[in-house]
């Protein structure tokens, strides 16, 4: 009884935040200015403009969260082997950035990646010619990929730091090197882990505006920034709530494929 | 028999705290040896280097006359069944045993045909798909022993596998164990704390103390013949009483002088090693030549444990005599039945 009183200012939370929004979303999305029922805002939507953006999206979303787990596993095995000494060390120069504010942190990179920037300063002072990353692709991948490494790595981590280590003497003693412990021991078992940091990664930066706004330039266009654009300079909420339900929808079956396919292989 | 196993002058130390002594055993082929101890004596220890999970400090280990210590565990052809079993938990029970095997890239019919042996060896047959969180204790123990004996291996370790078991099936496994190793002809070193789970299975017992070998026999050497305090007190529920002697076969037990069997030692003063259940007790107190009162009684099933306290030296006696606290019984001991230890 006490602990589902506990919950009710949760629940009127998530109520007012989450379930209203969304339902305000949907009322948006199938109505017209009047306030008539209409699905023209989803048609609109297929078009090849919008479409590339959608696929523009995906494609950075999809890279940025690679290139996460690429370096969020190694750093997460390292955290978590017993021999590491300077653990807290290291996990708190992934956890102080995230005590900056994010705003601050994404201009910071413009300073880094700028024409005149730290970045191609350094590459004149070792002799080579500037490079161009600020305002392409690369730069919003950076952005990506920094902002949303800390959420590869903790899931991993913790999943790698349940393993007992038990299993792995256990393996190690029936014949296998570690490279056979890592492939069939440690890698399966921190499969939840990196389910949880793919969708932690992907969700968000699939949806993102702040780091393409910033690093991508004004005309950079990414899901988030057509959004964005649609309800704050253009006006149409309507519009732009079909966008955001269609993306919803696409990141929920993302998720779905995500855990599916954890599963089966937990279960093979 | 040959030796299978020769450990040489072994010692391991953590900065500046000793675990192992300079320990020297070897162990036969096709022998059951345990290792008995208290917890922290360093047995686990001496097994983990076996196995290849520690270093010794210094020291060698000779397996079938060659170097043990330069090889990393995964190429030694020993195996271990963990006291957590460490079975691997997103596998079946069928992958868990085929995994040294799979690793050998063993064909696959060969693999299968070992492990139906395998699980009729452990009386698993049937429980192929099953997942290890689905099991008992007890199959878990069982798929964890099937998976270690797979590679034929020449030496098994065993630590503390059944320390998670309740009675009954701890009883049975030890038997079955104890089976295993008899009809497969495979050297066991076990390891554990429980001293009669060593004196059920063991061809020797090896008891250890504080990094160190005390004694090595075989379970009636050391339970009838303990060479010190420790093992005396640590292999059974022992009186350890203190004893004068003046010359051989006479011993004073609390002033009271008992015939013995054992010789004087160079020392007049000895410890006398008593078991509880050769002291006999009478009600009819006088007729003894020690008496004393009882403390303490608790009902065992067989007998009952008392304790008996005799001036200010207390006794504990084994008997299907009951008696009641406060009660005045007499006690005594057959010479045959009294063991003398140089103090």
């Amino acid at each position: 009884m006490k602990s589902t009183k506990l919950a009710i200012p949760y629940i009127i939370w998530i109520f007012i935040f989450t379930i209203v929004p969304v339902f305000l979303l949907i009322n948006y999305a199938f109505s017209t200015n009047t306030g008539s029922f209409t699905i023209d805002n989803f048609s609109r939507f297929f078009s090849p403009l919008y479409i590339g953006i959608l696929m523009r999206s995906f494609y950075m979303a999809f890279w940025s969260t690679i290139i996460c787990f690429i370096i969020a596993y190694p750093v997460a095995y390292i955290l978590s082997t017993k021999e590491f000494k300077n653990r807290n060390v290291l996990i708190l120069l992934f956890i102080v950035p995230m005590w900056m504010n994010f705003l601050v942190r994404t201009y910071a990179w413009l300073f880094i990646l700028g024409n005149n920037g730290v970045l191609n300063i350094f590459l004149g002072f070792l002799g080579f010619p500037q490079i161009r990353l600020l305002f392409t692709d690369a730069a919003v991948l950076i952005g990506l990929v920094y902002t949303f490494l800390p959420f590869m790595i903790f899931p991993i981590y913790s999943s790698l730091s349940k393993i007992d280590y038990k299993i792995v003497e256990g393996a190690q003693d029936l014949g296998a090197n570690s490279f056979y412990v890592m492939l069939k021991i440690i890698f399966p078992l921190s499969l939840p882990g990196i389910a949880s940091g793919l969708t932690m990664v992907f969700m968000p930066a699939v949806a993102t505006f702040l780091v393409s706004n910033i690093l991508g330039g004004g005309g950079y266009m990414l899901i988030g920034n057509l959004i964005e654009q649609q309800f704050m300079i253009v006006g149409n909420r309507h519009f732009g709530s079909a966008i955001s339900l269609i993306l919803l929808a696409l990141i929920l079956v993302f998720n779905m494929l995500i855990s599916t396919l954890i599963r089966e292989e937990e279960t093979n | 028999m040959k030796n299978i196993i020769e450990i040489k002058n072994l010692h391991k130390s953590f900065g500046i705290e000793d675990i192992l002594g300079k320990i020297n055993l070897d162990i036969k082929e096709n022998e059951f040896l345990t290792i008995l101890g208290p917890s922290g004596c360093g047995k686990t220890t001496l097994l983990r280097i076996i196995a290849g999970f520690e270093t010794a400090t210094s020291g060698n280990i000779l397996f079938g006359g060659k170097d043990l210590l330069i090889f990393p565990p995964h190429k030694r052809n020993i195996n271990t069944v963990f006291q957590s079993y460490a079975l691997f938990p997103h596998m079946n029970v069928e992958e868990n045993i085929a995994f040294a095997l799979k690793i050998k890239k063993e064909n696959k019919d060969i693999i299968k045909e070992k492990v139906t042996k395998m699980l009729n060896l452990v009386n698993l047959n049937g429980f192929e798909k099953r997942r290890v969180r689905q099991l008992s204790g007890g199959q878990q123990q069982r798929v964890a022993i099937a998976r270690a004996l797979i590679n034929e291996p020449k030496v098994l370790l065993l630590d503390e596998p059944l320390g998670a078991l309740d009675l009954k099936l701890r009883k049975e496994m030890q038997i079955e164990l104890k089976n295993m190793q008899k009809s497969l002809g495979i050297t066991f070193i076990y390891v554990t704390h429980d001293q009669e789970e060593a004196l059920t299975m063991s061809d020797t017992i090896v008891v250890m103390n504080k990094g160190e070998i005390l004694q090595k026999g075989t379970a009636e050497d050391i339970y009838n013949e303990p060479l010190s305090a420790f093992v005396a007190d640590f292999i059974g529920t022992s009186n350890i009483l203190p004893g004068q002697m003046e010359k051989d076969f006479e011993v004073y037990i609390q002033g009271v002088k008992f015939h013995c069997i054992d010789k004087m030692p160079d020392t007049k003063d000895v410890d006398v090693v008593i078991r509880p259940e050769d002291v006999e007790i009478s009600k009819n107190a006088d007729k003894f030549p020690l008496k004393g009162e009882v403390i303490n009684v608790v009902f065992f099933g067989v007998h009952y444990e008392m304790i008996v306290k005799v001036e200010d030296t207390l006794w504990k006696v084994h008997s299907t005599v009951m008696t009641k606290p406060g009660e005045i019984v007499g006690i005594d001991v057959s010479k045959e039945l009294i063991h003398i230890m140089r103090r």
